[in-house]
């Protein structure tokens, strides 16, 4: 198994109130396979995400990744294996420095991991964004320069840099444009075959998971209540969470207008 | 139906920009029906809606007619309701939610202050919040997203306006809120007998409610006419595109299942 | 330069960016301007102003030279203003970025510090560490920093705070980057601008301390400056008002331009993000 989490919990306290965050959470991922994660907001989806990027603590519970014990990794340790899981992060605007350049982008993954040698640099760089459909040239503009599309397609760029066995999407295409949306999906399956990576990919659109995923984990109220291969939870969902996802995902009605699909 | 409103060779432009965000645009709005106008990032929706709505920044120099079929132009806030994507901006923070929702009673139908607070418990109810007498006390922090979302509707709607202008009011919502949120928007404008101009970049959103669409792209209205028609027999490669996009959850999904 | 472009395209840029361009060539070239020692005595004592065309503006009571005084107090003004809100700015962005970085007991010590010098008039403090300390132009310099650090400091904490949390340093941490460099790299350029506009007024009220030191005879008494100007003129006020006057239309002067100039950044950055 290359990613095995088991009984991960966490608790927020809001307002004087304990809320848990994540309950008791175990799920395992093999590699080269995408696991969907699922749920309305407030799930605990996101939570989980930053939890395995060691962005934020967790409770209880373990984590093990690539067979050593992920969570009890610290300072330069957890810095040189953090290369082998990477994130892409749903705002295209925020995920990166304002004042950062294409090439500083996605040379800082290329120096601290020192993938290639520095005087390779450069052309590893061009390699990267072409294999993510850019120019190469595109390495000597300012990241405010490119759009929102482009943009996710860089920040895959630096997810695959470090050459991660496992990446975290986390709402990565929720942003975009319907018509770039479809690009980047086929973008990211098209690098998981060609590299083997495993995805997690943190989603409340389950259509844009039903086209990605193998399997998919269902998310509610801080607890995981389905978990199974992609085509069970979409044609035969057993919890109620899973129901009300599916009901909600909008269809291209064609006829007149009925009454809407989304009385649930 | 009667035109409610005829807009003709509208162009915008927004102020220091010499690229106008919206040009050429012939479109009529029906009284009483549900359009949708659909379009995707740059298309211009968004700066058609703040046009009618007369929310767009100063400098914005507006050339073309619209003609209103009452004669003068809504009012906004007592003739027009106005829905945006964030509730949280459109939301005053140091407010109440009552003293949100009663103000638009308040200033526009005369209500003494009592009378608009009872008014504002009865939208409360109808937007279908769970402990109506609770939250009219509550800050808007004190929300979740599709709870402030629905308290921005009744705020908009608590003067019994006319017109119902929905902004991407479900963009930032997640998938059930936004299932929600668009049933009530449907069943509200229903009751009422009101005009919707509901603003989406998602196609299929509106197909489930709207009785004509409006495809915008690049500033420009692309083609509009009943929900059905269109998207049957869509006229414009630009919608073919934006229909073929669609992906739903019977799609073909772009992985091999045999992998798992 | 694009910033500067920028900055004459709004008024208050074009008119603060002016005045100071102007008040610091006079600093440069006060030698050129008006050869010799300015304290020296020039001509007859009391001259009135636009009467003799060697002194323009008159002369004080011992007979120096006014415009000399005024010419080369600029320097001063500009010097000690200058001075002490780099100065002060230094202070504030260490203390802020150890406070927003540290977390815990460390950013408690520091904000009770920060609290402690924000409570105390900062013109009270430089009175006292001035008094204590004896005049001299680095002595005045510090004392105003002393009072002015605060500001900054606080600002850059909150500005760390908020920056810490967002996505792009999430971003470098997951690629791997010291937090040594995360600090450097990521948050302390986007940390940077708003403490840099507070710069403008700090270099505006470090002017007026300064004068209102000199003028209590707490400035270095072996440099002109406009406070000792002022405070020389304050005894034959009724007779020759013109020597209390003319100090104070150039403290004036300097002081509009440095906010004139501020709104014009601000205007330009706002407009930038817009």
């Amino acid at each position: 198994m290359l990613l095995d989490i088991a009984n991960l919990s966490k608790r927020f306290s809001s307002g004087g109130r304990d809320v848990a965050a994540l309950n008791d959470v175990s799920l395992t991922l093999p590699p080269g396979e995408t696991l969907g994660l699922v749920g309305a907001s407030g799930s605990g989806k996101s939570t989980l995400a930053r939890i395995l990027l060691r962005l934020t603590s967790a409770d209880a519970g373990s984590i093990r990744f690539e067979g050593k014990d992920w969570l009890a990794l610290s300072g330069a340790e957890l810095r040189r294996r953090r290369a082998k899981m990477q994130m892409v992060f749903q705002d295209v605007l925020g995920a990166f420095n304002p004042r950062a350049t294409v090439a500083s982008v996605l040379g800082d993954p290329l120096r601290i991991h020192d993938i290639v040698p520095k005087v390779e640099r450069p052309r590893e760089i061009a390699t990267l964004l072409e294999r993510v459909g850019l120019p190469a040239s595109y390495a000597s503009r300012s990241i405010r320069e490119v759009s929102g599309g482009q943009r996710q397609r860089i920040a895959i760029a630096r997810a695959i840099a470090t050459r991660p066995s496992l990446i975290v999407l986390d709402e990565a295409v929720s942003a975009l444009d319907v018509s770039i949306r479809g690009k980047i999906l086929e973008l990211l399956v098209e690098l998981q075959q060609e590299r083997g990576i495993a995805c997690l990919f943190v989603s409340h659109d389950l259509a844009v998971l039903r086209a990605v995923s193998h399997r998919i984990a269902v998310m509610e109220a801080g607890r995981l209540v389905e978990i199974a291969s992609a085509r069970q939870v979409i044609e035969n969902p057993q919890s109620s969470a899973a129901r009300a996802l599916i009901a909600a995902v909008p269809r291209l009605v064609t006829g007149m207008p009925e009454r809407p699909h989304h009385d649930v | 139906m009667s035109a409610l409103c005829e807009i003709r060779e509208l162009e915008v432009a927004y102020r220091g920009n010499s690229v106008p965000a919206l040009t050429n645009i012939d479109l009529d709005i029906h009284a009483g029906e549900r359009l949708a106008i659909i379009g995707e990032s740059g298309s211009g929706k968004s700066t058609l809606a703040r046009t009618i709505a007369r929310l767009l920044p100063a400098g914005a120099r507006v050339r073309g007619e619209m003609r209103w079929s009452l004669g003068q132009a809504p009012l906004p806030g007592r003739d027009m309701g106005f829905v945006f994507q964030d509730p949280a901006a459109s939301l005053n923070p140091v407010l109440t939610v009552g003293e949100q929702v009663a103000e638009g009673a308040r200033l526009h139908l005369g209500l003494t202050r009592r009378t608009a607070y009872e008014r504002a418990l009865d939208m409360l109810e109808r937007v279908r919040i769970p402990d109506p007498a609770k939250v009219l006390k509550a800050f808007p922090h004190q929300l979740s997203g599709g709870q402030r979302q629905r308290v921005a509707i009744a705020a908009a709607l608590a003067a019994g306006p006319g017109i119902l202008i929905a902004d991407e009011a479900t963009s930032a919502l997640d998938m059930i809120v936004q299932a929600e949120i668009v049933s009530l928007l449907d069943e509200l404008v229903r009751e009422a007998g009101m005009t919707l101009i509901f603003i989406t970049h998602d196609i299929a959103l509106a197909s489930g409610f709207a009785d004509r669409v409006a495809i915008f792209r690049d500033g420009g209205l692309v083609e509009a006419g009943p929900t059905g028609a269109i998207l049957t027999s869509p006229k414009d490669v630009y919608t073919r595109a934006l229909l073929a996009s669609h992906r739903d959850l019977s799609t073909p999904p772009l992985i091999s299942e045999a992998a798992s | 330069m694009r910033r500067i472009r920028n900055l004459m395209k709004t008024p208050e840029g074009m008119a603060g960016f002016g005045i100071l361009a102007t008040l610091i060539l006079v600093a440069l070239f006060a030698p050129v301007l008006s050869p010799g020692d300015p304290l020296r005595i020039a001509g007859d004592p009391l001259l009135a102003p636009f009467v003799d065309p060697a002194f323009p503006l008159g002369t004080d009571r011992l007979g120096r030279d006014v415009l000399a005084g005024i010419i080369h107090g600029t320097r001063t003004s500009l010097a000690v203003g200058i001075a002490a809100a780099i100065a002060a700015i230094a202070i504030g962005l260490c203390v802020g970025l150890a406070a927003g970085f540290a977390g815990g007991l460390v950013e408690e010590a520091l904000m009770r510090v920060i609290d402690a010098f924000q409570i105390v008039p900062s013109f009270l403090l430089a009175l006292a560490f001035v008094s204590v300390i004896g005049a001299s132009v680095p002595v005045v310099v510090l004392a105003i920093a002393l009072g002015a650090w605060a500001d900054p400091a606080r600002l850059t904490r909150a500005q760390v705070l908020s920056i810490r949390e967002r996505d792009y340093v999430a971003a470098a941490r997951v690629i791997g980057m010291h937090p040594v460099e995360i600090a450097w790299k990521e948050i302390l350029p986007n940390a940077l601008p708003p403490v840099l506009a507070l710069s403008a007024i700090i270099v505006a009220a470090a002017i007026l301390t300064e004068a209102a030191l000199s003028f209590l005879g707490l400035g270095d008494p072996n440099i002109v400056t406009w406070g000792s100007m002022i405070a020389e003129g304050r005894n034959v006020l009724r007779s020759s008002p013109s020597l209390s006057i003319f100090p104070g239309i150039a403290l004036v002067v300097t002081v509009i331009g440095v906010y004139l100039l501020s709104e014009g950044f601000g205007k330009t950055l706002a407009g930038s993000e817009a």
